[in-house]
């Protein structure tokens, strides 16, 4: 598997980092080296092997259903960089 | 200057009990150290008002008694770990300025238990690297030297490392998802500790990969990192993967008795190219253990070549993930936007400007793991690969194996920028005798074992069973009796 400049550019968009378009080339060799490492997971035997979902099994805890936490509004806005009468400021979404 | 700072926490403890010191007095050498540290860059926010105020109360606790064992004890806190009101910013760009509403769990726990925090500690941004080259602060630099070279102080916890290594506080918390405790502990001579996974609650800690991520103890001593374990670890409603399990006193756990315990040598952990002065290391640690009455069993791991490929899919995937949340909007940078720009271009720029290139690197290698068409190939895999791991760590100790033996780290610190033309891979293979431990949740400890020929320490690591962080400690114990490191960094900062 060989990861081509438009690869890296895809990966990119879909990780919402922008790269430049003269930097693509170095990104796809670091990725191919990268998952030229990887590549070696191949050479397991993983037929009939179940995918690990929790290293150390146990049930997680159950609570009842209730509001435990809340009304902190201003707690929740203090570190954005744009807020204004007790939302989030962002660019248009819509046009 | 006093020489308190240089205190371990058990002694600090008993003089403070003895009112032969006081807290304060102790803070106070503690701060005067670190303001002598600079070219350390350990600590990146220094919080001494904080910590006055902080041992002011202790010493109150303490002389009303019954005050719990690290009450007074400063420490430093990782970067990673969110402290209420105080710079917390995982050294990353993207967390400039940030300052968290609340407490993790486990340094609420540590404030809890009346200690004092120093400060916020150098690490690897995002706790993604291995020689804290990664850290928007600036590189922290190891207390040993040998030469004209500044030596890496391991990572990510490197600030933490650094910061025990050359007494600039009692102890430090730490955290490891691939090594990020036992790799700087073992280039820095000190003992640390990753606890069992759920053993600490990961709650306000950055996350970086959850299903590896485990905070644990930086000290000077296995007595020490016993003390600071138990106020750490405990049951978190607010992280569903913490264990509801009792915590013994690990410290009462420390016998030195290691008669007929049965210690496992993984034959795997042999690498080709490895020094020769590791390898010696590894033997002479054997005999230790051997003389101390532990039996000796040559095992398997057949997997262990392939947890660090494992590795590299399951976190990035797992990092790409939780830093989806960094897009300016909540908290951290925001990029300054041109004419025209929309919320898409407002999340790349902020990304792209925010996190630095190795976290930018393990951000898209996640998204590719885990994109369409390659899930099953990488991401589906290598979590096979890693049941098959944790499998081979079960059967051993299935069949009596109480510990594992293996070499900390494949080398001694190297040079500042010494790997910086290197590939991505050959910084990753400073893990690879670590990462196993995370990929199969198992507690693990580095203990430091002596000099090199030029002087640097070297760390072995011990394997525990789950949950018998205790039996661990006590085998760390002995361990640690019979090398008797005591070799300490010259001060040239």
């Amino acid at each position: 598997m060989s990861i081509d400049t438009a690869t890296a550019a895809k990966v990119a968009k879909l990780a919402r980092i922008k790269v430049e378009e003269d930097a693509l080339p170095a990104l796809a060799q670091e990725f191919n080296t990268i998952l030229g490492f990887i590549e070696q997971l191949n050479e397991v035997d993983v037929e009939g092997v179940d995918p690990m979902t929790s290293v150390t099994p146990q049930r997680l805890k159950r609570r009842v259903d209730e509001v435990t936490d809340g009304s902190q509004q201003d707690k929740v806005l203090k570190n954005a960089r744009d807020a204004r009468e007790g939302f989030f400021v962002v660019p248009k979404v819509v046009e | 200057m006093s020489d308190l700072h240089k205190l371990t926490i058990a002694d600090a403890r008993d003089k403070l009990r003895a009112k032969e010191i006081t807290s304060v007095e102790l803070t106070q050498s503690c701060l005067d150290a670190i303001d002598a540290a600079d070219s350390l860059c350990a600590y990146v926010h220094k919080t001494p008002d904080l910590a006055i105020e902080a041992a002011t109360a202790a010493d109150a606790r303490i002389s009303a008694g019954d005050a719990p064992d690290m009450c007074g004890i400063p420490l430093g806190i990782k970067d990673l770990f969110c402290t209420q009101g105080v710079d917390s910013q995982a050294a990353s760009g993207i967390l400039k300025g940030f300052k968290p509403e609340y407490e993790s769990t486990v340094s609420q726990k540590l404030k809890d238990a009346g200690t004092v925090m120093l400060g916020k500690l150098n690490m690897d941004e995002f706790a993604m690297g291995s020689s804290n080259e990664t850290s928007v602060y600036g590189d922290a630099v190891n207390p040993w030297k040998v030469d004209e070279r500044n030596l890496t102080p391991g990572g990510s916890s490197g600030g933490s490392a650094s910061a025990v290594a050359a007494d600039l506080c009692l102890a430090a918390t730490g955290t490891d998802t691939g090594g990020s405790i036992r790799q700087p502990a073992a280039f820095t001579g000190i003992v640390g500790i990753k606890p069992t996974y759920g053993r600490c609650s990961r709650w306000g800690i950055v996350a970086f990969a959850s299903s590896l991520d485990q905070a644990g103890p930086m000290t000077k001593s296995v007595r020490d990192a016993a003390i600071m374990l138990e106020t750490m670890c405990g049951h978190d409603p607010k992280d569903s993967t913490s264990a509801d399990i009792a915590v013994p006193n690990f410290e009462a756990m420390l016998t030195g008795d290691i008669r007929r315990k049965k210690i496992g040598i993984p034959k795997e952990y042999r690498m080709d190219g490895m020094p020769a002065e590791i390898e010696t290391l590894w033997q002479s640690g054997t005999e230790m253990l051997r003389d101390a009455g532990a039996e000796i069993v040559d095992i398997s791991l057949p997997h262990t070549k392939y947890a660090l490929p494992a590795y590299y899919v399951i976190a990035p995937a797992e990092a790409s993930s939780n830093l989806a949340r960094y897009d300016g909007v909540r908290f951290g940078h925001r990029a300054t936007l041109g004419a025209g720009d929309g919320i898409t271009e407002m999340y790349e720029k902020t990304r792209a400007e925010g996190f630095g290139p190795e976290v930018q690197r393990r951000v898209m290698i996640g998204t590719y793991v885990l994109s369409a068409g390659f899930y099953d190939a990488y991401y589906n895999r290598a979590r096979r690969v890693r049941t098959l791991i944790k499998k081979d760590f079960e059967d051993v100790f299935a069949a009596g194996v109480d510990a594992i033996l293996t070499p900390a780290t494949p080398s001694a610190a190297f040079g500042l920028g010494e790997m910086t033309d290197a590939d991505p891979v050959q910084m990753y293979l400073n893990d690879v005798f670590t990462v196993t431990v995370n990929l199969a949740g198992l507690p693990g400890i580095s203990v430091p074992a002596g000099l090199d020929a030029q002087g640097l320490p070297l760390g072995l690591q011990l394997i525990g069973r789950p949950w018998e962080e205790g039996d661990l400690l006590n085998t760390a114990y002995a361990l640690e009796q019979s090398a008797g490191f005591v070799a300490k960094p010259n001060k040239w900062w």
